[in-house]
């Protein structure tokens, strides 16, 4: 497939597991708070294209699209959901804290800024072991509002740590817009105050962020020290749940028309053959049926779950 | 067998497990300065290279995020802290990540991690130098919580908490620092979870934790003077806590006093009197409890002396137990020698 197909699928699916998410949600099947990616996706497939299996990257309680851009099972995420045994956390976690090891997906967190010390970590470990895995953090413009960002900065450059900070800036920490938190738009202008090498990117334009961020991964893995990208991207529906918001007056419609016409998916779409584009939603379409059937027909979780893995046992 | 202080017991855990295992490393401030936290650190960094011990800034909430990450990486992180007070800058990353990482992504990870952090007495250390604050951690299930009193548990504990899968507070007291004992030179690793006996006795049942199992042993010097016989415990491990070694203690004594070196209120006292209380059923067991003042620690030495339980009122407590509150009893009144010979400013 052409890059610009790959990249259309993976925005599309993910639009599509959302929306059906969405669609299912006032049945009450989903018994979770669930923070929709919807308009955002495009941040999390332009990067986790440049990322490289084995690379890792720590997402937050809005984190469907990475977990998925970066391979994470949609079954298991699904189930997950529904709070079923199949689910990838087995029904411990729900929406907010998706995890899948395997596919380089560490756990998400509900707490703002708090999977971003998480990521350094992984990330000096990762210099300590003189393996050549990135680790991408993905925040949003809320977390840069919290001590440990900073905190995370400091360490990673003075370290020169193999890592990238991913910030999704939707303007919005809940229904508080950025300039009422922060005194400039000037994150980058911050991240460059410790030393690292900064960008501000149109969240929208896939196939942009991928080349920008394989640059910026490569320099990371040649050992430059971490870089951050500010991708600009808005958040369509509500800040949890599955509507839209814009009746409720902290936002306009007018402001999000802008963003409506830099939908990921729609801009992507244009990109490519209509046969082609066909084809891609019909296969999309039924992979998302799939995951929803599977979660419908998984089994609850039997009653010891409730004290297992607490600790892990020795042995 | 050879006798080592309790800071070199912490030395040598560290340095035998480092040299035998690459993944552990040790971070925290000031851990591979001239000082290296009393000497527990000290030379590690020479020895394992400055990757594997490193100073870290002042970012206490981010460094506890980094050495959880580290570990979820298959690191085992120790996480030095030279005051316990300074963990209160860590509890979201211990409660809200470290604890429930297991749990809350379904078994898939672990975290092998251990804070030390030290608790803080004398001199005037003050408010924010002294905080026992290890009730706050065994109220979080995920946690495990030790305190050892002694050089040669405070070696196999260590050693244990660094090569158990889950984060393990492990919390020393600056006065224990200075105690020798026997340690052997060979590693070896204790459980968790089991208390210890530090003396028999028929009379009355006293649990010290940390420090105060130090001076609850002196008491039991005083108490003997009067004809009491008093069987002191030392838990060691706070979570998991072995209720069946000192609810047997009491089901054979009849009495139970427990002392720490933190406030009552909420405490591991309450906990264990609780827990035993629970244990034995409908059998009355007159007990006391023991602890800070109910105040923030004074600076002033004659106030900072009312504040701390030791030997002489954990001695009248407990002869209050055995002989009833109208008995008179003035055991010596002696301050423990590690108390009078601390001088500052660490």
């Amino acid at each position: 497939m052409k890059q610009n197909e790959v990249f259309y699928r993976e925005v599309l699916r993910i639009r599509r597991v959302e929306e059906e998410v969405a669609r299912v949600y006032p049945t009450d099947k989903i018994k979770s708070p669930v923070h929709l990616s919807i308009g955002q996706e495009g941040v999390s497939v332009g990067i986790c294209a440049a990322l490289r299996p084995s690379d890792i990257v720590c997402p937050t309680y809005r984190g469907h699209a990475l977990y998925l851009a970066k391979g994470g099972d949609l079954r298991a995420m699904i189930a997950e959901l529904y709070g079923k045994a199949t689910g990838c956390t087995r029904g411990k976690g729900g929406s907010m804290h998706l995890i899948d090891v395997s596919a380089g997906v560490l756990g998400a967190s509900a707490v703002v800024g708090t999977t971003i010390p998480l990521a350094v970590g992984y990330a000096y470990a990762q210099k300590l072991k003189k393996t050549d895995t990135v680790v991408a953090s993905f925040f949003g413009d809320g977390a840069v509002d919290e001590g440990a960002f900073h905190e995370s900065m400091n360490f990673a450059a003075l370290h020169k740590l193999p890592m990238i900070f991913v910030c999704e800036n939707n303007l919005y920490s809940i229904h508080s817009h950025q300039l009422a938190r922060q005194p400039q738009a000037n994150l980058c202008a911050r991240a460059a105050s410790y030393g690292v090498k900064a960008e501000n990117l149109d969240g929208s334009d896939v196939p942009l962020l991928y080349a920008k961020a394989q640059a910026a991964i490569d320099a990371v893995r040649a050992g430059e020290g971490p870089c951050f990208l500010e991708c600009m991207t808005y958040r369509f529906r509500e800040h949890v749940g599955p509507n839209e918001d814009f009746h409720t007056g902290y936002r306009s419609r007018d402001e999000a028309q802008k963003w409506f016409e830099r939908d990921p998916v729609r801009l992507l779409g244009e990109l490519i053959d209509p046969a082609v584009r066909k084809r891609i939603d019909a296969e999309v379409e039924a992979e998302v049926a799939d995951a929803f059937a599977f979660a419908e027909s998984s089994p609850l979780p039997e009653d010891a779950e409730l004290l297992a893995d607490v600790w892990k046992e020795a042995g | 067998m050879r006798k080592l202080s309790y800071a070199d017991a912490l030395l040598e855990a560290t340095h035998q497990e480092m040299s035998r295992d690459d993944s552990v490393l040790v971070m925290g401030m000031g851990v591979d300065d001239f000082r290296g936290i009393y000497g527990t650190t000290k030379g590690l960094a020479e020895k394992f290279g400055a990757e594997r011990c490193f100073d870290t800034p002042l970012s206490e909430d981010a460094m506890t995020g980094a050495a959880i990450g580290a570990a979820l990486a298959g690191m085992r992180p120790i996480h030095v802290h030279i005051r316990m007070d300074f963990v209160l800058l860590c509890m979201n990353q211990l409660l809200n990540i470290a604890a429930k990482a297991r749990y809350m992504y379904g078994g898939t990870v672990s975290v092998p991690l251990v804070v030390r952090s030290i608790i803080g007495r004398s001199w005037g250390q003050g408010a924010q130098h002294s905080q026992g604050l290890h009730s706050l951690f065994m109220h979080i299930p995920g946690l495990k919580v030790v305190a050892p009193s002694t050089p040669y548990d405070a070696k196999g504990c260590l050693v244990q908490a660094i090569r158990d899968d889950n984060p393990v507070m492990f919390v020393e007291h600056r006065m224990l620092h200075f105690q020798r004992g026997a340690v052997p030179e060979h590693l070896y690793a204790l459980p968790f979870g089991k208390a210890r006996v530090l003396a028999t006795g028929s009379d009355i049942t006293i649990v010290g934790i940390s420090y105060m199992a130090v001076e609850c042993s002196r008491a039991r010097t005083l108490l003997a003077e009067v004809g009491i016989d008093a069987e002191v415990i030392d838990p060691i491990s706070l979570l998991p806590l072995d209720i069946d070694t000192i609810a047997a203690s009491v089901e054979k004594t009849g009495r139970l006093l427990v002392v720490d070196t933190a406030w009552t209120s909420c405490g591991a006292t309450a906990e264990i009197v609780t827990a035993v209380l629970e244990r034995l059923g409908s059998r009355s067991v007159p007990f006391r409890r023991l602890g800070y003042a109910a105040a923030p620690c004074p600076t002033t030495k004659n106030l900072e002396n009312m504040y701390y339980p030791n030997p002489a009122t954990i001695a009248q407590a407990a002869h209050a137990l055995v002989r009833g509150e109208s008995a008179a009893f003035q055991p010596r009144n002696e301050e423990s020698p590690e108390v009078v010979e601390f001088k500052g400013p660490f």
